[in-house]
């Protein structure tokens, strides 16, 4: 097995905020990874350092062998171009707290938007290719419907689909499920579960325990900026090991 | 505006529809209650009515104004001819002020401090001096330009260039632009960045990510006072009047000093220019509309679709006593 992501002391700072101290970790190729902690620990900050939405300040975070963002040159390191740092994030799928579908197209519409544009993916084949993912996450009658036609549930699934249209080798998931009423995570959770079943490696920050403790391969829990505590998820969620891990499983459990 | 769209009845019978709303189980006995008198409805209404008959009274029977001579030069080509021009300087400003105001908004938001200063420093000339001051200064450009030098590619005497017509253009351009690229930064800045980290995050570069996703949804925001901005172009688009470019109010003006007729000619000018800006208005309804699609669940409806739910809905409002 190989490491698709690799975390090597990974630091982020916002300002004068350190928000990531020196992150190591290594995500397998086909598991599926938990980030949990108390808000402000630093797990969606990670999460976007691995696309690059955010900079890292100091360390080496690899996705699938490669560095994100820069190149190595013997010893010297380069900042990727804009169209370099594009190209990285083809392959790398993710879904947001907050859908961020796009507004003024529907949902088919969406989902095609990146393989046209970005892949030069002919309109036809595109659609087509929607319409078979729409139907996965479960959505194949909302096609034609704008995001605002849609509860918050299908909205994710949608946007589930608009990353998986990519043919993404890793995907991240920053609190997918937080956003929604709670009778609607059940959907989103089904489509996510699946997904893990097809072998698709996966990143999740997320506060649904049941759902890390069901279908996560390992899982970590930061607090501060560090990781505290990582394991195999039904050993760490059911016998948490250090102090901070009790007590903020303690509160959500 | 949904809620008044709803209203629309599926089937033009009121009472079948009261039954449906129900929920179909027993229909219960319409309300029979006698509605509340509105008083002050009536008089306001008869107080307003007899002001304005007051008020147009006086113009129809005024015996210095000859109504005919309104009439009579409506359809001057003279005035026709000056009214295509207001529409021409118009059209041709607001182009030049979109381009150039959009340029204005991209250097003005750019991370490079040299662009977006030079992008300030304009604005603040542009919207903080008066545009008939500006006309005056273009027009009389060659009091201290002699001759117009752009090296080898064009040469030639500033008042051959500083046409009248070139004076309009440039002066309601220029200052336009100004005005389009606040407009259009309050655009782009008013689109959720979120949707900047999607695009991003699915591969797209920045400038299909401004393309495809930032800008369709920026164009929301931007098109309505873009139509406020082109509705005021035609109107103030008679202040070239002072650089002798003979638009509509220069035409009419003419007309009525040489045929005693200054007022009724006054009333020309002004029936073109409520043509013109009512016309844009109905196109610029249509524009909007297709900008909104996707913010709103239902879009609002066409004029058409209102005065026909208008007309269904009249005998229903009647019916159930309101």
């Amino acid at each position: 097995m190989t490491a698709m992501v690799k975390a090597e002391g990974v630091h982020k700072s916002f300002g004068a905020v350190q928000v990531l101290k020196g992150i190591d970790l290594e995500v397998q190729t086909g598991e599926v990874f938990c980030l949990i902690g108390p808000s402000g620990s630093g797990k969606s900050t990670f999460l976007r350092c691995i696309n690059h939405l955010e900079k890292i300040n100091a360390g080496r975070l690899y996705v699938d062998g490669e560095l994100v963002g820069y190149r190595q040159k013997g010893d010297k390191l380069y900042e990727l171009k804009d169209s370099e740092v594009a190209l990285q994030r083809r392959d790398i799928g993710m879904v947001f707290q907050r859908f961020n579908l796009f507004p003024h197209m529907t949902a088919l519409e969406n989902v095609m938007e990146a393989p046209v544009q970005v892949k030069g993916t002919n309109k036809a084949q595109a659609k087509e290719r929607a319409r078979e993912l729409l139907d996965r996450v479960g959505l194949a009658d909302k096609a034609g419907n704008y995001p605002s036609q849609l509860s918050g549930g299908q909205q994710q699934r949608v946007a589930i689909a608009r990353a998986l249209a990519m043919d993404p080798k890793l995907m991240l998931f920053d609190e997918p499920t937080s956003a929604l009423d709670p009778e609607l995570v059940g959907d989103v959770l089904d489509v996510m579960r699946d997904l893990a079943e097809s072998g698709m490696t996966m990143v999740v920050v997320t506060h649904e325990m049941g759902f890390a403790r069901e279908v996560g391969d390992s899982l970590v829990f930061m607090d501060g900026g560090v990781v505290v505590e990582s394991g195999d998820p039904r050993e760490v969620l059911t016998n948490p090991q250090h102090e901070r891990t009790q007590a903020f499983l303690s509160k959500v459990l | 505006m949904t809620d008044k769209f709803d209203k629309v009845p599926a089937d033009p019978d009121p009472s079948a529809d009261a039954v449906s709303k129900t929920g179909g189980d027993i229909p219960p006995e319409a309300m029979k209650a006698i509605p509340v008198r509105h008083y002050g409805r009536w008089i306001s209404a008869v107080v307003v009515l007899a002001l304005l008959a007051l008020l147009i009274n006086a113009f129809a029977t005024a015996k210095k104004i000859q109504w005919n001579a309104v009439g009579e030069y409506v359809f001057d080509s003279t005035v026709l001819a000056g009214a295509g021009r207001t529409l021409l300087i118009s059209v041709l400003a607001m182009i030049m002020g979109v381009v150039l105001g959009v340029i204005l908004a991209v250097m003005r938001m750019s991370k490079n401090p040299v662009t977006s200063s030079v992008a300030w420093f304009y604005i603040w000339i542009f919207r903080g001096t008066p545009v008939y001051v500006q006309l005056l200064i273009w027009f009389n450009l060659a009091l201290v330009f002699e001759t117009l030098n752009l090296g080898p590619i064009y040469k030639d005497e500033m008042v051959q260039v500083m046409t009248p017509f070139m004076a309009a253009l440039l002066g309601l351009g220029l200052n336009e632009a100004a005005y389009m690229a606040e407009i259009c930064r309050a655009g782009l800045m008013a689109v959720d960045e979120g949707q900047t980290e999607a695009a991003h995050a699915l591969g797209m570069s920045h400038g299909k990510t401004l393309r495809r996703i930032v800008i369709p949804q920026a164009m929301r925001v931007i098109v309505p006072p873009t139509g406020n901005e082109f509705i005021n172009m035609l109107k103030t688009s008679s202040l070239v009047y002072v650089v002798t470019y003979n638009e509509l109010l220069r035409a009419t003006s003419t007309i009525g000093s040489t045929s005693y007729a200054v007022m009724e000619m006054l009333f020309v000018a002004c029936i073109w220019y409520l043509v013109m800006t009512s016309v844009f208005s109905v196109f610029q309804y249509y524009l909007e509309r297709r900008y909104a699609r996707g913010s709103l669940r239902q879009l609002p409806p066409t004029p058409w679709q209102k005065v026909k739910a208008n007309m269904l809905g009249m005998g229903r409002e009647r019916g159930a006593g309101a």
